[in-house]
């Protein structure tokens, strides 16, 4: 409709006029991240009002309610699990995925293409599929209530991507150079650290902070498979979910300290984020 | 490693006579790199969800192990014939084609906009991407309390300004309270996929066009649409692969309750709480089924941008 309004008054209108839209759009999808924001520095009576104090008085007390000086449970535990989980099945992850993207590009296996689609056929299926098996299993095994349950877990959750990811990475190295260093004598360790490492490590270090936020955000598995001790921090939130009384600083506090290491991956990893997201697919 | 190098005089000797790998050999040599990754993935995620399969045919509540018995497709026939279940099979298709198309759309407009240059492109971009990268459960926790708050939300605040109604936004709509939120966090990731689709457009096509005298809106419709297309399906269909799964939201905002408890979220409960496995595990098939469905699509989409990214290198 504003295309129509304005046309024939020049580029430069248009494009300031579309400019401000999208500006404002920007700021309507940022509005609710900036109110939690405001209101996790508010004190709990501010937090609660109608219509809303904007230019109330600023206190940390939310995030010391959070961390637990006011005498609630303490979010460490759950942050140090989450930590644990998310940096150990990432690490998992890259140690099986390398060589496996390795020898679906550098140096194909035949029907390398079938193996890859295999890979994503496996993200397709519904976390559902194996949460009660695996819940009867881990119960059995004496495995309920331990993180390292999870880090398997979430290895499996990331693994397709990571291969995905890694191959299309992988795969921008040019032969021709590998051929090269070959004939010149240079042995496979040699070729992978000179050769490919240069070309595919910023894809891998994109591919690593994807698969941190995906274990980091995850909640039905830990919510099913984890208790008391190894309860991570999105199954801390959830402690939040029916809270009752003067609480709004506290939850707005919580959720930006439990959101924080997600937001800074994923803006460092924002070039690469949609080729994670949509498997490689994307560029 | 030091043992290889050392004998540089020996090596051609040796690979002379005996070490000339048969192919076989050679075959496996290239395809060991990747086997700890498959049988990882197929114990890790296949071999559960055969035994989801198998316990679908029992009749097996875990409170009582002991009346455990074969019950052929008995679970089948009662998830289909449930009301709770047939209304979450129901809330399911509706959640993920409302939030979907919904996202899909803001997305498109987004992208649009964000594909012209304006001051402060980077930082509006930023701004855009910055409600997907919040943790899903904070996020609904986020629109539950500090947004949806009949009291003292923001949404009524705002609404006090102009003078508008008060409503209990969770009670009156609940299905609608979801799918906003979950609009909101998956917009981002369709405005993603779409904007890589813009940037890989033909600009000399568009040039030519332009030349040609073709206006924005006819660029847009015969050039930029049809090259979009597929973007979109991916976008489309991958948002349904993870919206279908959904069960933050559905936990975190209404715990299931007023009609909201998509599949995911009843698998969950069936077996969590009532304890019927047999049951769960038949919800959960049939999960798998409707994800099988819209999986075949994405990977074909998958597929063909994926050949012609191969076949352009």
């Amino acid at each position: 409709m504003s295309t129509i309004a304005v046309r024939g008054r020049g580029r430069f209108r248009k494009g300031a006029g579309l400019g401000l839209v999208a500006w404002l759009a920007g700021i309507v999808f940022f509005l609710p991240i900036a109110w939690m924001a405001l209101t996790s520095f508010h004190s709990e009576q501010d937090a609660a009002t109608n219509p809303p104090s904007f230019g109330a008085a600023l206190t940390l007390d939310g995030y010391r309610e959070f961390f637990g000086t006011g005498g609630g449970a303490s979010p460490w535990p759950a942050l140090i699990n989450s930590t644990v989980a998310s940096v150990t099945s990432t690490l998992l992850v890259l140690l099986l995925a390398l060589p496996a993207a390795y020898a679906l590009s550098i140096r194909p296996v035949r029907k390398w293409t079938d193996v890859l689609f295999f890979f994503l056929s496996t993200k397709m299926l519904p976390v559902v599929a194996g949460l009660l098996p695996i819940y009867l299993f881990a119960k059995n095994a004496g495995l309920l209530d331990n993180i390292w349950l999870l880090v398997v877990l979430y290895t499996s959750m990331n693994l397709p991507i990571a291969v995905w990811m890694m191959q299309s990475f992988l795969a921008e190295v040019p032969v021709a150079i590998i051929e090269a260093a070959r004939v010149d004598g240079a042995r496979l360790p040699t070729i992978l650290a000179r050769v490919v490492a240069p070309v595919a490590l910023p894809g891998i270090a994109a591919t690593s902070l994807i698969c941190f936020i995906f274990s980091w955000n995850e909640l039905l598995f830990a919510r099913v498979l984890t208790g008391v001790v190894a309860e991570t921090a999105p199954v801390f939130l959830t402690g939040f979910i029916t809270s009752q009384g003067l609480f709004l600083a506290k939850v707005c506090a919580a959720s930006l300290v439990v959101s924080l290491p997600v937001l800074a991956a994923g803006f460092a990893a924002q070039d690469k984020l949609v080729q994670g997201l949509s498997l490689g697919a994307v560029k | 490693m030091t043992a290889t190098t050392t004998a540089p005089v020996a090596a051609p000797d040796l690979s002379a006579t005996g070490r000339r790998p048969s192919a076989r050999l050679r075959a496996w040599a290239t395809r060991a790199p990747l086997l700890p990754a498959l049988v990882f993935m197929v114990v890790v995620t296949q071999l559960p969800f055969v035994a989801t399969l198998v316990i679908s045919f029992f009749d097996w509540n875990s409170l009582y192990p002991d009346a455990r018995h074969f019950a052929g497709l008995a679970n089948y026939r009662e998830v289909l014939t449930d009301a709770g279940l047939r209304r979450s099979v129901w809330t399911t298709i509706l959640l993920t084609v409302a939030v979907v198309l919904a996202s899909l759309v803001l997305g498109l407009l987004l992208a649009l906009l964000l594909d012209r240059r304006f001051r402060g492109r980077g930082i509006v971009r930023t701004l855009l991407i910055a409600p997907f990268l919040v943790v899903p459960v904070a996020a609904a926790l986020l629109w539950k309390h500090v947004l949806y708050n009949p009291e003292y939300g923001l949404l009524n605040g705002l609404l006090h300004y102009v003078g508008g109604p008060q409503p209990d936004w969770i009670s009156n709509t609940p299905l609608l309270a979801v799918q906003a939120a979950l609009v909101w966090q998956w917009t981002p990731f369709m405005m993603l996929i779409v904007l890589a689709g813009l940037q890989s457009r033909d600009q000399q096509q568009i040039e030519a066009a332009r030349v040609d005298g073709a206006g924005d809106w006819q660029i847009f419709v015969h050039l930029t649409l049809p090259h979009l297309r597929r973007y979109l399906e991916l976008g489309a269909l991958l948002g349904s692969v993870y919206i279908v799964q959904n069960f933050d939201a559905v936990f975190t905002i209404t715990s299931g309750g007023l009609g909201t408890a998509n599949l995911p979220y009843t698998v969950y409960q069936t077996f969590y709480q009532a304890h019927e496995n047999g049951l769960a595990s038949a919800a959960g098939v049939l999960v798998v089924i409707g994800s099988i469905v819209i999986a075949t699509f994405a990977l074909r989409v998958v597929s063909s941008l994926f050949r012609e990214e191969v076949s352009r290198a």
